[in-house]
């Protein structure tokens, strides 16, 4: 023991450094602070350094090269004795980290911590959110598999629509003309260097500024931030009812970091490693690219977006959320913090939550995507073909043959890209439906010049008969009256 | 000649220092600016897209639309399979041809040719293009990107190597899809 405590006396007589540390962890903060609602950040921390760590271990194996990127994960994944764990970890880990981020970000705000003095440290911290969102796009890249590469396809669709520099740009995210080993090198070069070391940089910046100015104290209704007397009112609150952080507070943050650790490894034991999916091979079109979790949204705002209002949306849309979120503690730097009088903030938050978890359940089934599959996987339920004439049957067959099944269900089977077609007889008369099949509209293809006359005519026949037992099918009550009103009119 | 007052010796060597150090600086600042955008110089007015060969053009008969592979002119050793690209061949008849890329005109996923629909489908949000790349339906605004194409001594050759974006100069090779109303 005796020993121990020379070799550190040693030490610290060469860094002097014992004191500044000994002062920074004993600083003092206010009692309420030592609070459930204030682990995020230091939980978030200690995520990112496993992330560093799993990310090392992955590098002692993974080929950051085009060709073999691919090939270097499936030997992960089986080659090497838990490599798939290490993999499951770090890409597990890359989830809790974002989610872990955004809700610290949701309790600073509603906490108003945000407020003076604490502006550039939520500067800094809309910094880290996004580098953290660098982090997870990039490390999907980084799986190069075909969601990673049909996944950087739309990055560059995306950079290409900025006037003027679009075409620039693309090039420079590509590394070149097409999406190939510059265009994984680079996005090596951004997973492991640039982002992670502007992150410990930023995050440095963000500790030192949370120690210097101390922890956003618990908002009470009625404590209103002043410029003029904030600091005092802090320190004086500080002085009368703080704790020293080690040991006061550190205690939870510890067990909250544990906890979720734990969580981690438990997650990535069960549920594995993410994919990868297919080669990343252009010319295997056999594909449905889809985004990782924390980009679902994303994608589901791009497929229900009106076209003309996408290009504004993707290039304005986050200029002007990024401005907003940076511009929040010069607007609303004063006044009250609590949650509990700033109603608008936490509807705020509220319609955020509700929007991102609803694209994102709309995205996990997709139901803009015509599904490939349906005309060849799907059968016609039966009971749509049982006592049906040889020419229903004809169309029950052109509806299959002609893919129909791939955008309109039948029987709870196939696309939702059209609607489903269970009851349509009820709802469409007969020369509705060979309008609708000729000429299309309504954003369904027109079928006019695929389908010759015995096709629509045997198809539509079968449409006709579907309709709910016990419910007649639509009919044009005008053809009644036209064909009636001969006799009617006879003298 | 007079010094101002804060400026002694040490002060001004000091700022020569920075003023040095700056000099220094943007001299360097030059060669790593051009490594940094040696994408950007080298596709520079279209240097990219160079003839491609998709094969003989027996290969597509006509009256049908098939895959067509080729590999990319500007591809490292290292590219693995991601040199190569496909398109979609649509031999009208004879020498009356459409290639079209294989990337959505919305965000590039790669679209499917269904010939008995006589459509093309694209996987990811659900654009649909009639057999002639016009738009049909979906997110996209335009019809398929289209490559310029030749016939050599029986061989299809499409003027190709760079990723079609709807920003990108491979866009003027390309017919504007017509917007069918509804």
């Amino acid at each position: 023991m005796r020993l121990i405590e020379q070799v550190g006396k040693w030490f610290d007589a060469r860094l002097q450094l014992g004191d500044t540390l000994r002062e920074t962890a004993g600083h003092p903060v206010p009692r309420q602070t030592a609070s459930w609602f204030y682990v995020f950040g230091s939980g978030a921390f200690m995520l990112f350094l496993t992330q560093i760590f799993t990310g090392i271990l992955l590098a002692l194996v993974y080929v950051p090269t085009a060709g073999e990127a691919w090939n270097s994960l499936q030997t992960l994944n089986h080659a090497i004795p838990l490599g798939w764990y290490i993999r499951a970890l770090h890409g597990w880990g890359s989830n809790f980290m974002v989610s872990i981020v955004l809700i610290h970000m949701v309790q600073v705000f509603l906490f108003g911590a945000y407020k003076y003095p604490r502006e550039l440290t939520w500067i800094v911290g809309i910094f880290l959110l996004l580098l953290t969102f660098g982090m997870a796009f990039s490390g999907q890249v980084m799986r190069f598999d075909q969601d990673a590469f049909w996944g950087i396809g739309i990055g560059a669709s995306i950079c290409s629509r900025v006037p003027i520099l679009g075409p620039w740009l693309v090039h420079l995210l590509l590394g070149g003309p097409i999406i190939a080993g510059p265009t994984l090198s680079r996005f090596f070069a951004l997973h492991v260097f640039v982002i992670p070391g502007t992150l410990l940089g930023l995050v440095a910046l963000h500790l030192l500024m949370v120690v210097k100015l101390g922890i956003n104290e618990w908002p009470m209704p009625g404590r209103i931030v002043r410029k003029a007397t904030y600091e005092q009112e802090y320190h004086a609150l500080v002085k009368k009812d703080g704790v020293p952080f080690v040991p006061g507070a550190v205690w939870k943050d510890m067990l909250f970091s544990g906890f979720l650790l734990l969580c981690l490894a438990l997650c990535a034991a069960y549920f594995g490693p993410y994919g990868p999916s297919g080669q990343p091979d252009p010319t295997i079109i056999q594909t449905v690219p889809r985004p990782d979790y924390f980009f679902l949204w994303l994608y589901a705002l791009l497929s229900l977006l009106p076209p003309q209002l996408e290009t504004p949306a993707l290039l304005i849309g986050p200029v002007v959320g990024i401005l907003a979120l940076l511009l929040l503690p010069f607007i609303f730097g004063e006044g009250e913090k609590t949650w509990r009088r700033r109603p608008v903030a936490v509807l705020l938050i509220a319609l955020v939550a509700v929007v991102f978890f609803t694209l994102t359940s709309l995205a996990s089934h997709a139901p803009w995507s015509p599904v490939m599959d349906a005309w060849s996987g799907d059968p016609i339920p039966p009971k749509y073909l049982q006592k049906r004439t040889a020419l229903e049957r004809q169309g029950a067959l052109v509806f299959q043959l002609k893919q129909c099944h791939n955008c309109h269900e039948l029987g709870g089977q196939g696309g939702k890209r059209g609607p489903a077609l269970d009851a349509v007889a009820v709802v469409k008369t007969r020369d509705q439906l060979f309008r609708q099949v000729i000429q299309g509209g309504g954003n369904m293809p027109a079928y006019g010049k695929n389908l010759s006359p015995a096709e629509t005519t045997a198809l539509v026949t079968f449409l006709v008969t579907l309709h709910p037992a016990g419910q007649a099918p639509a009919r044009d009550a005008s053809r009644a009256v036209v064909s009636a009103a001969p006799l009617a009119n006879k003298p | 000649m007079t010094l101002p007052e804060n400026m002694s010796r040490r002060v001004l060597l000091m700022k020569l220092g920075m003023a040095f150090n700056a000099c220094v600086g943007v001299v360097l600042a030059i060669p790593i600016l051009r490594y940094l955008l040696s994408p950007i110089v080298s596709g520079h007015k279209g240097a990219y897209p160079r003839w491609l060969g998709l094969g003989p053009l027996t290969q597509f008969p006509a009256g049908q639309t098939r895959l067509g592979t080729f590999v990319n002119p500007d591809v490292q050793p290292w590219d693995g399979a991601t040199a190569r690209s496909a398109c979609w061949v649509r031999r009208i008849d004879g020498e009356n041809l459409q290639v079209f890329a294989i990337n959505c005109a919305h965000l590039g996923c790669p679209v499917r040719w269904f010939p008995e629909a006589g459509l093309f489908m694209c996987p990811c949000h659900g654009g649909v293009y009639y057999e002639d790349g016009t738009r049909a339906s979906g997110p996209p605004e335009r019809g398929l990107f289209e490559y310029r194409y030749k016939i050599e001594n029986g061989n299809l050759l499409i003027l190709a190597g760079e990723l079609p974006t709807p920003g990108s100069p491979t866009a003027s090779l390309v017919q504007i899809g017509k917007f069918p109303c509804g």
